[in-house]
């Protein structure tokens, strides 16, 4: 008995043990968002492309989503062991920003975003639009009136718990204004159930749960290309697509500003804005040469971009979910 | 009794309780003194958390409720009916409590969601389809999760009837129901009641996936949004302290109408019985009937879905899978010792609270506090997997615990003055009588919380590298990168490896007996 | 013969039950507590036993106050009406119990118990759980447990109570030729005259609140005078 329990309690630590290896190269630590790190995010060609440069060593720890991750750091505070946080988008960036724990990325970069960047702290590396995605040949209605008058089925994401969620709250602030309230009510019965995040609700359309999800553009890209599946499509809105943009900053904390200058000047470089989009499914923030991927050039292309400056988005967010807590309360 | 004569001294020593009770205080109160420390109090409660409190409240009773009706007529069954396959099914019918919940969500839906087998049925048939979303959908959920365990407790009462109460009812044509069931399950009832009424109380996914909306928002949840978006750790606490109010209230209701069972221990029998024929066979039939359509079904669902995405899976997933494993094991271990250290300590306020604390206890609260506390001195990385198995022992030691104290008494009343006199205490007493004829509830309860850790995917996520993912993280995230076929196959082995866990250790202690 | 087991002053109080006390057992004798049903019998048992508090009063053996001793360290065996043997422990090992309660036995005790088992006509049963075994073999092997343990007080609290009458007998007269042999004193509690008259030397009469010093059977079970007049005077 005595030394199963000894093999058990070689198990539990080997983990610990496998982190305690020499630390000769010179490490830096990047926290993220989980699906980042998959195998089938972009995190393992990044890791790869990067060392070949640096001569050091990059690793990416998963924690959650954006928000967790944005939590995370303020969990840990200033001792935090990250350089770089990568993954957190526009709504997130005014309360990173408020901690006081980044410092200026310091790059300089022509970047393909439908809008004017100017933020001197945070770098985008993607950006996609949010959408409601729905399968193909089905009744997609061309914007939020539309879809509220329909008898449309879609699945939602909680905005207090989820970027996209937080998104369609902003989205629906940003083209209606005073008038969301009411478009919220109007879309109620249309709601099927909302989610606390966006794996939930992606897996209960494709359940067959509802007629669509909440998701982005670029989703049905997905299918295409590595699914070979052409049924699912993005509706496009009239009233334009809010914007998603991701990005990532330097801790003012950190004790390799050398390696994460580097990094911030490589993620706008091909190496990792390539992969960008067959990995993180995105849009990249810098078009490779290339062009995009065969299948991108099948996705609708909003004319309108909607975004709230991240100042903008922090005032409007407290009131927005008030409003819609009491419009789906009803 | 200045002098005490003939003192009744215990016959094993208490300490091991104390020990047990000080690391689950710590663990559900210390951790929320933490996040108190560290939050910056100001403000309130909005309307929108007194509501969250409302809806729990409702929810969680309806659900207890339901879970108890439903759960009686089973239990009787199975109790009174010998067939084929009865252990079985009765271990298949406690996996749906073991599940995570997003694998039994996804279980629920293929069979009550708006293209399940239900609506398809009824749709066919040209009648209304019903809808699985909302205050029903959130009941429903909480009783196919709930109800294996209010049939496993009511089943272990009725068991604990002795086998000669029953023959000397036959022989007597008493109403079998009156004089031996209706006592029982005054005194059983009650106690299973408040446990899912606590489970459900602190219920986040399965509140927030099927309630439909944010009128469906639990305290838990509300915590969850509190610490994880807002990072307002004074409205996270001030909630995780109301859900501690409301726990207590209901503990010191369930105990106000809880009676001391007071069963004779008798040798270890097969339970036959004399009533049942006629309408009470059909009755029973019923019951099990339903019962497995509502729990067995949705499996059945989980594992077609997850047969398909089995090629599918990434290797790596095994690895997640070993460490899975270990923790569950090492936890199981942990939160039976714990419970049979507090069970020692037969009765007391000390024991009592400590084995119903937990259940009110938020674990994103548990594992931010943690974490609070031990950030300062070291990576919590590297205390990932020991922090999981001991945050996920506490949170099933309320089971464990349930299990096992009532045992206890049984064990004592029987043979506890034998034992005294032949000077068995201490070592002696635990190795030679207690936990010799606790074996069918240590092994019922190791398995329970060896299965509810594999699933857990509170803690381990906060404190977690991802090359530390276990096996319900390392699905979450691949759910995460479109791969849902691939998740449905993990879903499916941690469906397996939590049921096989479960079924070792039980059928372990029902050996020979 | 000198006193071996002495009560003194006893006050015993369970609610609004009372039993008093003020008696000694003689060494190496055969003593029956008789009395009306709920009269106190068995209490009186368990307080020498130590499963009862007392109110006052002291417990003495040879002299040697007992009283604040805990059950399993006196010098004492005790045999209930159910509930003697623990049902997932071999029959060797209930009986080994009554040496060693952590059955920690060498080869000498292990052949001491073949050799209890064979005088008591279960000769390679040892090995067996008591469920496999009759009820009068069950008695047996409680009462191998008693022998096993050699301690100089026995109790009896109606152990073959559910035997039958035949077979009560013959436990009794086996309970009683095997543990004088071995000159122990024994004490039980019993509700049949003849098996007072058969076995026992003295009666203790429990009755009303109180248990009485030891009278010889014969005094005792006088149906016209003795203390226990009423009580067997009933049918």
């Amino acid at each position: 008995m005595k030394t199963h329990l000894t093999h058990v309690a070689g198990l539990l630590f080997a983990a610990t043990a496998a982190q305690a290896e020499s630390h000769a190269t010179p490490v830096l630590t990047i926290y993220t968002y989980d699906s980042f790190v998959t195998d089938w995010g972009p995190g393992p060609l990044v890791e790869a492309g990067f060392e070949e440069t640096c001569a050091c060593d990059l690793e990416f720890v998963g924690h959650g989503d954006g928000a967790a991750l944005l939590a995370r750091l303020m969990l840990e505070g200033p001792r935090t062991e990250a350089d770089i946080v990568l993954g957190l988008d526009t709504n997130l960036t005014a309360a990173a920003a408020e901690t006081g724990m980044f410092t200026s990325h310091g790059v300089t970069a022509a970047l393909d975003l439908p809008i004017a960047w100017d933020d001197q702290t945070f770098l985008p590396y993607d950006w996609g639009y949010f959408a409601f995605v729905g399968n193909a040949g089905e009744p997609a209605p061309a914007n939020f009136e539309d879809l509220a008058a329909s008898d449309v089925s879609i699945v939602i994401q909680d905005p207090r718990s989820s970027t996209p969620g937080l998104g369609l709250l902003l989205w629906i602030e940003a083209a209606y204004g005073e008038r969301a309230p009411e478009i919220w009510e109007a879309l109620a019965d249309n709601i099927v159930t909302v989610t606390p995040g966006w794996s939930e609700a992606y897996g209960l359309f494709l359940e067959g749960e509802a007629d669509a999800v909440l998701s982005y553009t670029t989703s049905p890209a997905y299918h295409l290309i590595a699914e070979e599946d052409d049924s699912k499509v993005a509706w496009a809105f009239d009233e334009g697509h809010y914007l998603q943009v991701e990005v990532a900053g330097i801790l003012e904390g950190t004790d390799q500003p050398d390696l994460a200058a580097a990094f911030m000047a490589f993620m706008v470089s091909p190496g990792f804005q390539d992969v960008i989009a067959t990995a993180n499914w995105m849009y990249p923030a810098v078009t490779p040469e290339a062009g995009l991927p065969g299948g991108f050039e099948t996705l609708i292309t909003p004319d309108l971009a909607l975004l709230m400056s991240s100042e903008d988005a922090a005032a409007a967010r407290g009131p927005a979910i008030d409003a819609w807590q009491a419009a789906l309360t009803q | 009794m200045a002098s005490s004569p003939n003192a009744v001294t215990p016959s094993v020593p208490r300490w091991p309780g104390a020990i047990a009770a000080g690391l689950v205080l710590c663990l559900t109160l210390g951790t929320l003194a933490a996040v108190s420390f560290r939050a910056e109090w100001s403000g309130g409660l909005s309307a929108s958390d007194w509501a969250a409190v409302r809806f729990t409240v409702l929810q969680a009773a309806a659900s207890a409720a339901l879970s108890i009706i439903a759960a009686i007529p089973v239990a009787r069954a199975l109790a009174r009916r010998r067939f084929r396959g009865r252990g079985v099914l009765i271990t298949l019918m406690g996996a749906p409590f073991i599940l995570p919940v997003i694998v039994a969500i996804i279980g629920l839906l293929a069979v009550f969601g708006r293209g399940g087998l239900l609506n398809s049925a009824l749709s066919a048939l040209g009648l209304p389809l019903v809808s699985i979303y909302g205050f029903q959908g959130v009941v429903l959920a909480h009783v196919f999760f709930n109800l294996p365990l209010a049939v496993r407790l009511i089943l272990h009462g009725w068991l604990a009837i002795p086998a000669e109460q029953f023959r000397v009812a036959a022989s007597l044509n008493m109403p079998v129901g009156r004089y031996l069931e209706w006592p029982m399950l005054r005194a059983v009832v009650p106690g299973v009641a408040l446990a899912i009424f606590l489970i459900c109380l602190t219920s986040f996914a399965v509140a927030l996936t099927l309630g439909g909306g944010p009128k469906a928002t639990t305290v838990e949840l509300a915590i969850y949004q509190a610490l994880r978006f807002e990072f307002d750790m004074a409205t996270a606490a001030r909630l995780a302290m109301i859900q501690f109010v409301i726990c207590a209230t209901a503990a010191g209701l369930a105990w106000l109408v809880t009676l001391p069972q007071d069963a004779g221990a008798g040798f270890d029998r097969v339970v036959q019985r004399w009533d049942g024929a006629g309408l009470a066979l059909v009755w029973d039939v019923l019951a099990l009937a339903g019962a497995m359509v509502l729990l067995l079904l949705p499996l059945g669902m989980v594992v077609q879905r997850g047969i398909a995405g089995l090629t599918l899976i990434p290797e790596d997933i095994w690895s997640a899978a070993l460490r899975s494993l270990a923790v569950a094991v090492v936890s199981a271990l942990l939160c039976s010792s714990l419970a049979l250290a507090l069970a020692l300590r037969r009765g007391g306020v000390l024991a009592g609270i400590s084995a119903v604390l937990p259940l009110a206890a938020s674990g994103l609260m548990m594992g931010t506090g943690l974490f609070i506390m031990v950030w300062p001195f070291v990576d919590p990385a590297k205390l990932a997997l020991p922090v999981t198995a001991m945050v996920n022992a506490a949170m099933a030691l309320p089971f464990a615990y349930r299990a096992l104290a009532p045992a206890l008494e049984q064990i004592e009343a029987g043979f506890g003055r034998t034992a005294d006199s032949l000077g068995m205490t201490g070592a002696a007493r635990l190795r030679w009588l207690i936990l010799p004829r606790m074996r069918r509830p240590l092994g019922f309860a190791t398995g329970l919380a060896a299965a509810m850790s594999m699933g857990d995917l509170g803690v381990i996520a906060l404190f977690a590298r991802s090359d530390q993912e276990t096996l319900p993280l390392a699905m979450f995230q691949l759910m995460g990168a479109y791969q849902m076929e691939a998740a449905a196959g993990v879903a499916l082995i941690l469906l397996t490896l939590s049921v096989g866990l479960f079924w070792l250790f039980d059928r372990g202690g029902r050996a020979d007996a | 013969m000198p006193d071996a087991l002495q009560l003194e002053q006893l006050l015993i109080r369970q609610g609004s039950f009372t039993l008093a006390a003020d008696l000694a057992v003689q060494s190496g004798s055969v003593t029956a507590i008789m009395g009306p049903s709920g009269g106190g019998k068995s209490t009186l048992l368990g307080a020498v036993a130590g499963f009862v508090p007392l109110e006052r009063g002291r417990v003495f053996w040879y002299g040697d106050d007992i009283t604040q001793s805990p059950p399993g360290q006196r010098p004492l065996s005790i045999l209930f009406q159910d509930n003697n043997l623990f049902p997932h422990l071999t029959i060797a090992q209930n009986i080994g119990l009554g040496r060693s309660p952590r059955l920690k036995l060498g080869t000498p005790e292990w052949s001491e118990i073949d050799t209890i088992l064979e005088r008591l006509g279960l000769a390679g049963m040892g090995k067996r759980k008591p469920s496999e075994l009759s009820g009068g073999q069950q008695s047996r092997a409680a009462l191998g447990r008693v022998l096993m343990a050699r301690r100089p007080l026995v109790l009896l609290d109606e152990p073959f109570a559910a035997l039958g009458p035949g077979l009560k007998q013959e436990m009794l007269d086996l309970a009683i030729s095997s543990l004088s042999e071995a000159g122990q004193t024994l004490v039980m509690v019993t509700h049949d005259p003849d098996d007072a008259r058969r076995v026992a030397g003295n009666v203790i009469v429990v009755a009303e609140g109180k248990a009485h010093a030891p009278l010889p059977t014969g005094q005792a079970l006088d149906g016209a005078t003795g203390p226990l007049r009423g009580y067997l005077a009933q049918p």
